[in-house]
């Protein structure tokens, strides 16, 4: 596929038609706008940036404020990201910390009667996307986003088997390559957006329709991408017993 | 009934944690013979993708869980098994353990615990793996709501690397050994995209002052710290059970705070004993090697490391 990327702009004014106070500063995007009669919250990553526990922290704090206001605003979270930040200092400070909070917050704002949307429009990887797109009720992508647990380069090495057959591979197990459609099919991302189509409407038909329960397995089952997760934990939940 | 692998007469209690499996870790944690395994081995629910890579298979998937009882409460368990695939989440490894998440929304249990030991995703399983992480967070916090403490357990060979890191900072409480790091990027990691000189892999004695477990508990990323037993992981679960705090706004606002706070005072430092010393340890170069009653009692001379904002 040859078609570029949506980039953010053209998103937030998409959404957006009457403005908007949507800032972005060191890649971390933060703000809202006018949506349906009230308003849309976004927060995001922008510009294939990694995710550390600065950034992290910022984008907590901006979900807190929206669910301390109370209102239901629905909460969309934009990624073009990096993987998490890999530094020492990082690390150091508890990076595993900072990157759940967020994701707690997100989670925190769903269970408070906030629709959560993800909308990857770009890259995201590892830590970084745990902590965002995937910690909202549902995932929507644009086109030619990109994401992705770990480049096929890597994998080659960190598996030792050679880059031709990862790639040939890669081209019929969803389960391991990198790619919005092996995402799609996996049941993490619920759908890729037509980017011919009005956005603005198609986030609100999201919104309208969002899974009571998280169906992300049962997704992963009927696309072929997750054959047996479903099943496995359905047979965990019909088994179990207190002792 | 499960068989019971760690004999007491013979190792008593002091059976490491960082040595056991992961079955002889459940074993030894939860009352004598009160584990009942829900898929087990004998089941054979194995990965369908690793034979692509010709890769060996586990009958567990390397993960085990089931319902027992501690102290004579109820509970759910997990546990990851290091020695397999690095403990790692796959599809069926990952699946196993939301399961018995959504378990516990229906069955209230007292508590649940979950004995970490994993380097994160799963790469030939990739997808699965993190999506399955994602899953288990949202879980977590759905049982967290409904009023079970949901405990982690930190202390294998394996870490709580990667996914495995995220998991364990949204359980209620975590208890760590000195063996145990939590990190999400691994050394190996930082210093194949960084280079050595961001980190030295090699130097050992920064991978356990930066990520292991005594950092850990001094800034707040664990709240227990127990010996490298089986009997104190137990010990510290059962205190911990009794206060863990709730999912909610005043949590997380708490813990914003906290995180706020933590970046502000030690955002500059280079290492962890600039960190110890700025928390008021005379000596930060002894931690290392002070035993864990020497570490409790300098934990509790510092009286500020002790939160409920997680």
């Amino acid at each position: 596929m040859t078609r570029a990327n949506t980039t953010l702009p053209e998103i937030l004014s998409a959404l957006f038609p009457e403005g908007h106070s949507v800032t972005v500063e060191d890649g971390l995007v933060s703000g809202e706008g006018p949506f349906r009669g009230g308003r849309l919250a976004v927060i995001g990553i922008d510009g294939d940036t990694a995710l550390g526990v600065d950034g992290a922290c910022r984008l907590a704090a901006d979900v807190l404020d929206v669910v301390r206001r109370g209102d239901g605003t629905p909460i969309l979270v934009a990624i073009d990201s990096d993987s998490q930040r890999m530094s020492r200092r990082d690390e150091l400070l508890g990076l595993n910390e900072y990157l759940a909070h967020l994701a707690k917050t997100l989670l925190l704002a769903d269970a408070h009667g906030h629709p959560t949307v993800g909308l990857i429009y770009g890259h995201s990887a590892a830590g970084a996307f745990i902590a965002t797109a995937l910690a909202t009720r549902v995932l929507v992508g644009l086109p030619g986003a990109n994401p992705s647990v770990m480049d096929l380069p890597s994998v080659a090495r960190v598996t030792k088997l050679p880059l031709d057959r990862l790639e040939a591979m890669a081209k019929d197990t969803p389960v391991f390559a990198p790619g919005l459609d092996n995402m799609v099919r996996t049941g993490a991302v619920e759908a890729v957006l037509d980017p011919d189509r009005p956005l603005a409407e198609q986030i609100a038909a999201v919104i309208d329709a969002l899974p009571v329960e998280d169906t992300r397995d049962r997704a992963g089952r009927e696309r072929g991408g997750r054959p047996v997760a479903e099943t496995i934990a359905a047979q965990v939940i019909r088994d179990m017993r207190l002792g | 009934m499960s068989e019971r692998i760690i004999d007491p007469a013979s190792k008593g209690w002091a059976t490491s944690w960082y040595e056991a499996s992961a079955r002889a870790r459940i074993d030894g944690l939860l009352d004598a013979g009160s584990f009942r395994e829900v898929i087990g081995p004998e089941q054979r629910r194995m990965s369908p993708h690793l034979p692509l890579f010709d890769l060996p298979r586990a009958f567990d998937d390397g993960m085990i869980v089931g319902s027992g009882r501690l102290d004579g409460k109820a509970v759910l368990v997990a546990a990851q098994e290091g020695r397999f695939m690095g403990g790692a989440f796959g599809e069926v490894h990952g699946a196993k353990l939301v399961g018995l998440l959504r378990a516990a929304l229906v069955l209230k249990p007292e508590a649940v615990l979950i004995l970490f030991d994993t380097g994160g995703v799963r790469l030939q399983e990739a997808n699965a793996g993190e999506t399955a992480i994602a899953e288990v967070m949202r879980a977590i916090t759905q049982v967290r709501s409904a009023g079970v403490p949901v405990i982690g357990l930190i202390g294998g060979r394996a870490g709580a690397y990667g996914g495995g890191g995220l998991i364990a900072a949204t359980c209620s409480r975590l208890v760590v050994s000195e063996g145990g790091r939590i990190s999400v990027s691994g050394p190996e990691v930082i210093e194949t995209n960084k280079g050595a000189e961001e980190f030295d892999s090699r130097d050992r004695a920064l991978v356990w002052r930066t990520m292991g477990g005594k950092h850990r508990r001094l800034t707040g990323g664990a709240d227990a710290y127990a010996d490298d037993t089986v009997q104190a992981f137990r010990r510290a679960a059962l205190d911990l059970i009794g206060r863990a705090p709730a999912f909610d706004l005043a949590t997380l606002e708490a813990e914003q705070k906290r995180l706020e706070e933590r970046m502000a005072r030690f955002g500059d430092c280079r290492d962890a004993t600039e960190i110890w010393g700025r928390l008021g340890v005379n000596d930060p170069e002894a931690v290392p090697a002070l035993t864990t009653a020497a570490f409790e009692t300098l934990l509790a001379s510092l009286g500020e490391t002790t939160h409920d904002a997680r």
